[in-house]
């Protein structure tokens, strides 16, 4: 009787202990499933008549509509875009610091009490898309910008006071003790000690979440919250094509220009 | 200067040296902020008006109770899953769309590379492919729902292609920036032996990033996910339309079950994926 060559087998392909082989069976059964569970009409979109309608549809884009006086109306749309943009970030920044002392531990012996339920309160703010928030807001501050604006604020301050937080907890302790041992006041020593020294990070925290917020102004508007988007959502609802590819045509550009001006500042920054 | 204009020491103590300056950048923001109100028609005055504080008080008080009938429940799970099925078939379309663009616009895996400089054909393509994946990612999903919509009516095709379209562009440009940011040795001295494209790519390229890209997909599923609940605003099927249903009917209970149902799996996908990506190493 000879011992079987296992040493020349490849291994073999399943193994009950193998964990990388469950994950890939868990996630072969997700994929399956959801293409199995949702009712995904291939046919209509693969058709010769689904191609003739795309076709159709693309071709009503051309010639976008570049009259002077459209043109100016898209451009107060994106000025609007970049305002609500710019307001919203400003109110969170400001927003997400308020927040973020409460959500933080000030030093070794504080008891922090109010962190928990602060921390809460920033995760449920921040898990809900600025999308949800504008359509909620839409209910009390009415169709138009302020409602964006306000989804935008209330969305990004959850995302910037837990960074913050994050900041305020890991900032080198020494120059705060040491005010604090000469009996200083909690927010004096905040903002002696404590700020000056985590400024750059929050200030770079808050440009970075602006650029994402252009983007996301930019298409806040198709549940009626104002800028670029109420535009899209109004022409794209009425089919005026030509002049809906004009906006389609200025929101690329608006999010092709915040990419390459974030690219360029970052590599003059690491220089 | 005589002596009893300085100040004493005590006040000079407690003066703020930089006083001046932070006046003036406080009134300088105050200042530049104020166009900024008036583009946005930042009214928050308006919120506390009598009408206006008692639709939305109402709409607020109706969020409590949340809405638990067993057929609302039974449609919230439903719709959950046609969520999560969204995100996944969409993310699973993405990668089909993504590998292919990455492998043909990869630099590393040039081979005329190899002696100095890229021939001008093999350059030109990658760098086509690199536009490509630059404009499907640069159209927000939210736009490319609004035209699918338009093409195959109402439901989860358009959100599946919507996140397929512009998660394959993200995925096929930071995968290839994945490829390009490693250690070159190996898959060089792969090609430079002849072995081919393909054999570079899975016996050296593959094995040394595998880690990074699997995480770096797992984080944009759960990115999709999210993307996926907002993109049933626009009709794309899913917990996002029967949100903006119960909001249309101002029917508070079913959005605030939404909203806490929409959290907890926010909030499962986030661990799911942070467990993974741990495991990973």
């Amino acid at each position: 009787m000879t011992t079987p060559k296992t040493h020349l087998m490849p291994p073999p392909l399943f193994d009950a202990r193998c964990k990388a082989c469950w994950f890939t069976l868990g996630l072969i059964a997700l994929v399956v499933a959801s293409f199995w569970s949702l009712d995904l009409q291939w046919a209509q979109f693969l058709s010769l008549d689904a191609a003739r309608s795309m076709g159709r549809f693309l071709g009503e884009f051309f010639p976008p509509d570049l009259s002077a006086p459209f043109l100016a109306k898209v451009a107060l749309g994106t000025l609007e875009t970049l305002a609500m943009s710019a307001l919203g970030t400003g109110l969170a920044a400001l927003g997400g610091l308020l927040l973020a002392l409460p959500a933080s531990r000030l030093h070794a012996t504080d008891p922090a009490r109010a962190r928990a339920p602060t921390r809460l309160l920033l995760n449920a703010l921040r898990s809900i898309p600025e999308l949800v928030w504008a359509a909620m807001l839409l209910i009390s501050a009415g169709l138009g910008p302020f409602a964006g604006t306000l989804a935008l604020a209330f969305h990004t301050t959850g995302v910037l006071g837990r960074l913050f937080a994050e900041a305020v907890e890991n900032a080198p302790p020494g120059p705060a003790d040491a005010l604090r041992t000469q009996g200083v006041g909690t927010a004096q020593v905040f903002v002696y000690a404590t700020l000056p020294q985590v400024l750059p990070q929050l200030m770079s925290y808050t440009l970075y979440r602006w650029e994402n917020n252009i983007r996301a102004a930019a298409v806040l508007g198709v549940v009626g919250a104002g800028g670029l988007g109420q535009l899209l959502a109004f022409h794209m609802g009425l089919f005026h094509m030509g002049k809906t590819a004009t906006i389609l045509g200025a929101m690329l550009l608006l999010v092709a220009l915040v990419d390459a001006l974030s690219y360029l500042g970052r590599r003059l920054m690491s220089r | 200067m005589n002596a009893s204009a300085r100040p004493t020491p005590q006040a000079a103590a407690l003066r703020d040296p930089a006083w001046a300056g932070r006046v003036f950048w406080i009134g300088a923001t105050l200042v530049l902020l104020w166009p900024l109100g008036v583009a946005t028609e930042f009214r928050p005055w308006l919120l506390l008006q009598p009408d206006s504080l008692r639709v939305s008080g109402h709409f607020m008080a109706s969020f409590m109770p949340p809405a638990m009938a067993p057929d609302f429940l039974r449609l919230v799970a439903r719709e959950t899953w046609r969520t999560v099925a969204i995100a996944t078939a969409g993310i699973t379309l993405a990668l089909c769309i993504a590998w292919p663009l990455t492998l043909m616009s990869t630099r590393v895996l040039s081979i005329s590379a190899l002696s100095g400089r890229m021939a001008r054909g093999p350059f030109w393509l990658r760098q086509g492919l690199r536009w490509v994946l630059i404009v499907l990612r640069s159209v927000p999903e939210l736009v490319w729902a609004l035209v699918f919509v338009r093409v195959v009516g109402l439901g989860a095709t358009a959100g599946v292609l919507a996140i397929a379209l512009t998660y394959g562009g993200m995925l096929g440009k930071v995968y290839g920036e994945i490829l390009e940011s490693g250690e070159a040795h190996v898959t060089e001295a792969l090609l430079r032996n002849g072995g081919g494209r393909l054999q570079a790519f899975f016996y050296a390229l593959l094995p040394q990033n595998a880690a990074e890209l699997t995480s770096y997909t797992v984080y944009r599923w759960e990115c999709a996910i999210r993307s996926s609940v907002v993109l049933g605003f626009v009709g794309a099927g899913g917990l996002g339309q029967q949100m903006d249903n119960s909001m249309k009917m101002f029917n508070g209970g079913e959005v605030a079950t939404m909203l806490l149902v929409f959290m907890a799996l926010v909030a499962l996908a986030d661990h799911t994926s942070a467990w993974l990506r741990r495991a990973l190493g």
